[in-house]
């Protein structure tokens, strides 16, 4: 970390703020060759009041909507001035502005190929109008305007996954880290920085205003989330994902939970609990489909549990984790499930169950599959069934079957 | 060197001579000629100037404020729904005090969608703190944008200019017109020297927060640089006749008012109908005259109190209304003789809505009205039939 820091002490964030601590971060792994177009939110609040300015690197904020619009022009005025080469452009805002009111914005800079990294600073509600609730609110949450009461549990609807969508822009980066991470977080940075095209960096920060927790739990919190499954840490890399930080053994989600006040009333009643459940159930399919936790060679598993700082250099690259990778893949098979047909035809996807499919003696889970809905495939396959001879009429490979998390083997 | 050519694309070869970095575009009816043809000089290579397309008019106006904040001069036009989406951009741009310019091809708003023309549009951003400048003719058009970016970027104005062309009328009309060299316009446009830019050499925050106690003074001193623009607008007006040798530009223009009975006051293209009837009642002997109105705001209180405080009857016919109240100029006129000594009797008429054709005969019909009582809000050419139909 740089000895001075480019975003100055003195602001008003409140204790514990992860968005103040990630925001330095940022600009530090930065340094001070850049130029900032901020959106109007928390950071952009307690980061100045006329005549004060936290900011130690050139810095505008003009509207809620248009830090992304901004920093194109920016970066625009910069290309004709020949300056790119030396000064790197970023564009930041919280959820509220990134997923919601300047999404447009930012989907528009990634499509005309700016070279700007965009951050994301992720606290899950509109924190600067008093906690309501964004699309990046997590289900179940409590927020000013997802009130739990007696007819409800909180916001009825799980967030978008940001990354993946602006990784589907096909930019050369989109990634996420956790302000737990300081390290990962500033290697994104400069990583990003040093690749000339459009990022995407979403930043997991707590608000202990907004989540109602103790000020001096952010980190745990910001690692927990992580932990827990409910917040994956990964990189795309032109729309392809390269990388996963993998958790060796997942926590349950109430570790996560029960440390925040905007969970509270999940805890203590029946329907709660089902509730907690669903939410275990978001983080199980993000390992699933992410393949977050890796099987262990017994001596490392053995060694002494590592500090955060560490693990971050323990990101497997992606391609090493892909399923057509066959011999990690038996490994795990002589340890799963053994499955009759008529067992099989248990998960068949409807109301609620998984929707499990076996192809050639193994067995898939498609139930998070963008392409099975309850169970039903386009339409033209079931799930609960034995699919092998299905498949030669499909329009696509058998690897596209190999890419669904492996379960089990079928019997037989 | 004068050319057969349509408005939009004098509008855009004038442009060019003004040399922004970047123009930012995004395409709405009836603008969309001048950024086509923008994007054409730019690709093939006849301008050293980056073209950025936006995704919406709210980036695009997002867009150039972030070039404008590097310090590179820029470019932009929009109409109607894109004006209104720009609004809240608008307003930062000024506040921000970025020295832009951009083109509104003037024309209706929704609901009911109207692509053609009337005022509305830049009218109801007249309290943005931009300076509003309105042609009358295409030759004027194309005047008025080099004019526009001295303005803006004179150090004591410092505000952005918004040049207002009416829709179709203008943009899509093809005449003769006087293009100048491009040593003429560099020399009325020396290169733009930037009050504060983004930089990492010497870091400034812009766009900050201020707290009750320093607002109000971020809107006086803009109103104060309002005032400054009043005193440069016909100083340039002026500089540009000496170098192009016509008159164009200016506060106002006064059309055979000395010994008027009667005035219109009017901005745009309209004008130019105003005058055609005033010379043919002229030649029927009756003492009429016209005001245009080039600078909207800011307001040139001072000129049109002089033009008008010896006419007895005035006219002020708009081409949009603030609904529920009148139309913006009238109000805007009766305020300048709020208190005065000499005043007028002004009538108000709104016409030309959504593309409705203000003929000769609804002119002559304004100035007739004249002589009875004094009207407020008279909707000139009014069909009844029509509104028993929309009801």
């Amino acid at each position: 970390m740089a000895t001075k820091h480019l975003f100055a002490s003195g602001h008003t964030a409140c204790a514990g703020c992860g968005q103040a601590i990630a925001a330095r971060l940022v600009v530090d792994a930065a340094g001070p060759n850049v130029i900032i177009a901020n959106s109007t939110g928390c950071l952009e609040v307690f980061s100045n009041i006329y005549p004060r300015t936290a900011w130690e690197v050139p810095w505008i904020h003009s509207l809620f909507e248009n830090p992304a619009s901004v920093a194109s022009g920016v970066e625009a005025g910069l290309r004709y001035l020949g300056k790119l080469d030396k000064i790197r452009v970023i564009a930041q805002g919280g959820d509220g502005s990134s997923a919601d009111i300047g999404f447009q914005a930012i989907s528009g800079m990634f499509e005309r190929g700016h070279d700007i990294l965009y951050v994301c600073y992720d606290n899950g509600a509109y924190m600067n109008t008093g906690i309501q609730r964004s699309s990046q609110t997590p289900f179940d949450a409590n927020t000013t305007t997802t009130p739990p009461g007696s007819k409800s549990f909180g916001k009825t609807t799980p967030h978008k996954d940001l990354v993946r969508i602006f990784a589907a822009h096909d930019i050369p980066y989109s990634a996420t880290a956790s302000v737990a991470y300081p390290t990962d977080v500033q290697r994104k940075v400069k990583k990003a920085l040093d690749i000339r095209g459009p990022k995407f960096l979403q930043i997991y920060v707590p608000c202990p205003l907004g989540w109602h927790h103790d000020p001096g739990l952010t980190y745990n919190i910001a690692q927990l989330v992580v932990e827990t499954g409910l917040f994956p840490i990964v990189e795309y890399e032109n729309g392809e994902l390269a990388s996963v930080r993998t958790i060796k053994e997942p926590k349950p989600v109430e570790e996560y939970l029960k440390l925040q006040g905007r969970f509270r009333h999940l805890f203590g009643t029946p329907e709660g609990e089902a509730e907690v459940k669903k939410i275990q159930a978001i983080a199980d399919a993000n390992i699933r489909r992410l393949g977050l936790v890796k099987e262990q060679p017994k001596k490392e598993a053995a060694a002494a549990e590592p500090a955060a700082e560490e693990t971050a250099e323990k990101e497997t690259p992606a391609e090493k984790e892909t399923p057509a990778e066959k011999p990690a893949e038996e490994e795990k098979v002589s340890e799963l499930k053994k499955f009759t047909l008529e067992e099989l035809a248990k998960f068949d996807g409807k109301e609620g169950r998984p929707a499990y499919v076996a192809y050639k003696g193994k067995v898939y889970d498609v139930s998070e599959s963008a392409i099975w809905d309850e169970g039903d495939h386009l339409g033209m396959h079931e799930a609960g069934k034995d699919l092998t001879a299905e498949l030669e009429d499909a329009p696509h490979e058998e690897d596209n079957i190999f890419e669904m998390p492996l379960v089990g083997e079928l019997e037989g | 060197m004068k050319e057969f050519i349509e408005g939009s694309a004098a509008i855009a070869r004038i442009i060019k001579m003004c040399k922004p970095g970047v123009i930012s575009a995004y395409p709405i009816t009836p603008q969309t000629h001048i950024g086509e043809n923008l994007a054409q000089f730019i690709a093939d290579g006849e301008m050293n100037c980056e073209f950025v397309n936006s995704e919406s008019e709210h980036s695009s106006a997002s867009i150039i404020l972030g070039v404008s904040a590097v310090g590179v001069r820029t470019y932009n036009s929009t109409s109607s729904q894109g004006l209104l989406l720009m609004a809240e951009v608008l307003y930062s741009i000024a506040g921000m005090r970025l020295p832009l310019v951009i083109t509104c091809a003037n024309r209706a708003v929704s609901s009911p969608i109207n692509i053609w023309n009337d005022q509305q549009d830049s009218v109801t951003l007249r309290d943005s703190g931009w300076i509003q400048l309105y042609a009358e003719t295409n030759q004027e058009a194309c005047d008025l944008h080099i004019q526009a970016y001295r303005l803006a970027e004179d150090h004591n104005v410092y505000l952005p200019v918004m040049v207002c062309i009416d829709g179709y009328i203008l943009t899509h009309a093809v005449e003769v017109i006087d293009l100048p060299e491009q040593e003429q316009v560099d020399s009325l446009l020396p290169p733009l020297q930037p009050l504060h830019v983004l930089d990492p050499e010497a870091p400034v925050s812009m766009g900050v927060l201020y707290d009750p106690s320093v607002y109000t003074e971020t809107r006086y001193a803009i109103n104060e640089s309002m005032r400054e623009a009043l005193d440069m607008i016909p100083k340039i007006s002026s500089e540009f006749k000496e170098m192009f040798g016509r008159e164009s530009g200016g506060l106002l223009q006064e059309y055979k008012t000395e010994d008027a009975d009667k005035v219109i006051v009017a901005m745009g293209s309209v004008v130019s109908t105003v005058k055609d009837v005033v010379d043919e009642m002229r030649d029927e002997g009756e003492k009429v005259g016209a005001v245009k109105v080039i600078t909207h705001r800011p307001l040139p209180a001072e000129a049109l109190y002089n033009a008008l405080k010896h006419i007895p009857e005035v006219a002020v016919l708009d081409k949009s209304i603030s609904l529920g109240a009148a139309g913006p100029l009238c109000m805007d006129i009766r305020h300048v003789f709020q208190g005065k000594e000499a005043v007028p009797k002004i009538s108000g008429f709104i016409a030309g809505l959504g593309g409705r054709s203000i003929t000769k005969d609804s002119i002559r019909g304004i100035f007739d009205r004249l002589s009875g009582e004094q009207v407020d809000n008279h909707f000139v050419d009014l069909q009844v039939e029509q509104m028993v139909n929309a009801e």
